[in-house]
């Protein structure tokens, strides 16, 4: 018998269809601006090793309105990665003891608790 | 035809016509209790004997009938027709395979990758028929009970984007059985197994999509495997490092 086998292409679109891909393809892009968030610090520190004047400078080039949309905008998707990376947690470290399995929920939570302990400390130290 | 109906939109290639695949519309009567496996029946019975599908136990547990219908992949014997009525109904072959024959689709790729991981118990010695059974707790069965819950559908690999643009990964439901096995606590073949699930055709072509979990109808969550293998890939490379384990 002759076999035919059809082979459909991948349209470049397919992250576009459906909500699951997209929301995918959006958690893929946070890296971008969490990647630019960290060449800002960096500037910051390296500005800050130049003197107290050109870290002033640095901080007021930071008061523009650019600056102020593109902290927020990373802020939220630095907020999104987090939600969406903690809500998977369970399935990559699920907890079992003997035929007890603790519920992904708990998992969960402690992750944000961990990440509050932790964000309210590094406040505590920098006396923000 | 008396009575409520429904419309199916069914993708037919008939390769020894067909230079590309095309929508084929049928009529079907509407029942709230049928699937739609029962309406492809019927119209296999009824209308159009040419149309080819496969299925078999109609209580899903084969895993032969995936198919995508109105774009998600599912089982057509799990899927009833009351969910999409009175709208359409739109069937096509699994996405990320070759289409044999209208909905089959040439599955010989993923037979190939299910038995590159083992996915069978390597015993750590031979053992003696009149050894007896190989016992287990219940704990231990609880560790990977999930996994053992695969039929084999494909759906997952219908569902993973990573397989339509990286063909040459492994896929989900062969490393969540290769996860199953080594979780096994009969098994000692996960070093066998890690050749190929630990290589980079193997859990680091998953980037964790996660579509794979949303779309499987026995709750095996592969991509949970996924995910622990490659921990535990990532822990047996740093004890590589690691004096007196390194090697």
């Amino acid at each position: 018998m002759n076999r035919k086998p059809y082979v459909r292409e991948m349209p470049k679109s397919w992250w576009l269809g459906q909500r699951r891909y997209t929301i995918y393809m959006v958690r893929e892009l946070t890296c971008v601006l969490i990647g630019a968030y960290v060449l800002v610090i960096l500037v910051g520190l390296f500005r800050l090793s130049q003197g107290p004047a050109a870290y002033g400078a640095f901080l007021d080039a930071l008061q523009g309105p650019l600056a102020i949309g593109f902290h927020l905008l990373a802020f939220a998707l630095a907020l999104f990665h987090t939600v969406t990376w903690f809500g998977l947690t369970p399935k990559a470290m699920p907890l079992r003891f003997g035929e007890k399995t603790v519920p992904g929920t708990a998992i969960i939570m402690a992750h944000y608790v961990v990440w509050f302990v932790v964000s309210a400390g590094l406040l505590l130290v920098a006396r923000v | 035809m008396t009575g409520p109906v429904l419309e199916l939109e069914v993708l037919r290639y008939r390769p020894e016509t067909d230079q590309d695949p095309a929508f084929q519309s049928y009529t079907v009567p509407y029942n709230g209790d049928w699937v739609v496996l029962d309406a492809l029946n019927h119209i296999k019975d009824n209308i159009d004997r040419t149309l080819s599908f496969r299925w078999s136990c109609h209580m899903a547990v084969c895993g032969s009938c995936g198919m995508m219908i109105n774009g998600e992949p599912k089982l057509s014997c799990h899927t009833f027709l009351r969910d999409y009525y009175p709208g359409k109904v739109r069937v096509e072959p699994l996405t990320n395979f070759p289409i044999e024959r209208d909905l089959v689709t040439v599955a010989d790729d993923f037979m190939e990758k299910l038995a590159s991981v083992k996915p069978y118990v390597i015993a750590k010695e031979d053992r003696p028929v009149n050894a007896g059974e190989h016992l287990q707790s219940p704990a231990d069965l609880n560790s990977f009970k999930q996994y053992t819950m695969c039929i084999n559908c494909m759906l997952c690999y219908a569902a993973c984007p990573q397989m339509g643009l990286t063909p040459d990964f492994v896929g989900p439901a062969a490393l969540a059985l290769a996860h199953r096995y080594n979780l096994d606590t009969r098994d000692a073949g996960r070093e066998e197994r890690q050749e190929i699930a630990a290589s980079n055709e193997g859990v680091w072509d998953c980037t964790f999509v996660g579509a794979c979990s949303q779309v499987c109808p026995k709750a095996v969550d592969p991509a949970a495997a996924i995910q622990q293998t490659k921990i535990a890939s990532t822990v047996d490379w740093y004890k590589t490092l690691l004096p007196p384990w390194g090697k």
